[in-house]
């Protein structure tokens, strides 16, 4: 991707993402949501979170091609696991890059 | 409690966001880290972080434009993930909008999930008193220093790290780290699966459609999942009330 359209890119996130979060001060008492959307958002993170990990995780060299010896798809459900039962992001990266690295030495 | 000072209402903001800190600093060090392995200079990912400064947006971004993806959808899926804004804002306009632009502007662009955490219900029960915008100040200005900081170092360390640790794999774990604890209710745990299989499946389709489907998909399950779960009270509820009204 050239300079240009990458900078493109990050102005076009950066203002929308800064109108997004001035919305109801500028518009404050002119604009409601929806129940159904309201309720719709709360779903949004765990949704698109999950449809960002589960592919990465899966498809270790990019586009759709399932390959079994995958060190990732051991590393990433125990690093689930310990997101789980601990809440901790720093243990949840550790234990996840130390399976991986683990895995790939025992030649999974 | 109110604040007798504006200053004092500051530092208590401040305060009230440090504990967040190591929260915070991984995800800062790997966006950080992240850029530079992917090619960018230091100054396009401070100008990245500046003009996006969101996290989860930004990780996100990274991801899809090392898979080589259009710029459009990149843009599109950025902005979603940030929809969660609108709802910030809203929440919050009723306390702040009265300031004029030159504190509403920068306090908002401001806005983050930490101070939102913070604020939003101290703001609503009126107990900051008259300096309550300075106590939101304070931790919107700590956050966003912890965070600009965090990928700055992040910057200086990515150039030391060699391509054989495939730190690649971080930006699912982080993504993992996110999601999981957020997973409270059958519903967000129906949407999350069924968003991150649909992904899955639909991971060929063109110019990453898969992933707005998958989430728009995943969506859709977390409302219907809550509407059965609610459904069972009502449909015992309402023959009776047809029965007594007849």
């Amino acid at each position: 991707m050239s300079d240009l359209a990458l900078w493109g890119l990050f102005l076009a996130v950066g203002v929308g993402t800064f109108a997004m979060r001035l919305s109801f001060v500028e518009l404050y008492g002119r604009l409601r949501i929806p129940s159904v959307l309201s309720r719709a958002l709360l779903y949004v993170p765990a949704s698109v979170l999950a449809a960002l990990v589960l592919p990465a995780v899966v498809y270790p060299n990019g586009q759709g091609a399932f390959v079994l010896n995958n060190p990732q798809i051991p590393a990433a459900i125990i690093a689930t696991w310990v997101a789980w039962q601990t809440r901790n992001t720093v243990l949840t990266l550790a234990v996840g890059m130390g399976g991986l690295w683990l895995f790939k030495y025992l030649g999974w | 409690m109110a604040y007798r000072t504006a200053r004092e209402a500051f530092m208590q903001g401040v305060r009230a966001l440090i504990p967040l800190v190591p929260g915070v600093v991984p995800f800062g060090l790997l966006t950080g880290v992240m850029a530079i392995n992917m090619g960018f200079s230091p100054g396009t990912t401070m100008g990245m972080t500046l003009l996006f400064y969101s996290g989860s947006a930004q990780i996100v971004a990274l991801q899809l434009l090392h898979t080589g993806v259009v710029p459009l959808t990149i843009v599109v899926t950025a902005l979603v993930i940030n929809l969660r804004f609108i709802m910030y804002s809203a929440s919050l306009a009723p306390y702040l909008h009265h300031l004029p632009r030159r504190w509403t502007w920068p306090l908002f662009y401001m806005l983050s999930d930490q101070s939102y955490a913070l604020c939003s219900l101290k703001l609503s029960s009126g107990e900051l008193g008259r300096f309550a915008h300075h106590y939101y100040a304070g931790t919107a200005v700590a956050m966003w220093l912890s965070w600009q900081l965090s990928v700055l170092a992040g910057i200086y360390l990515g150039a030391s790290i060699p391509e054989t640790w495939s730190l690649s794999f971080a930006i699912p774990l982080s993504f993992l780290a996110l999601l999981v604890p957020g997973i409270r209710s059958a519903a967000t745990l129906g949407a999350a699966t069924v968003g991150g299989l649909l992904a899955v499946i639909a991971v060929d389709m063109p110019y990453n459609l898969g992933l707005v489907t998958a989430s728009l998909g995943g969506v859709m399950a977390g409302l219907l999942i809550e509407s059965i779960r609610k459904r069972p009270l009502s449909a015992t509820l309402t023959p009776d009330v047809e029965r007594e009204t007849r």
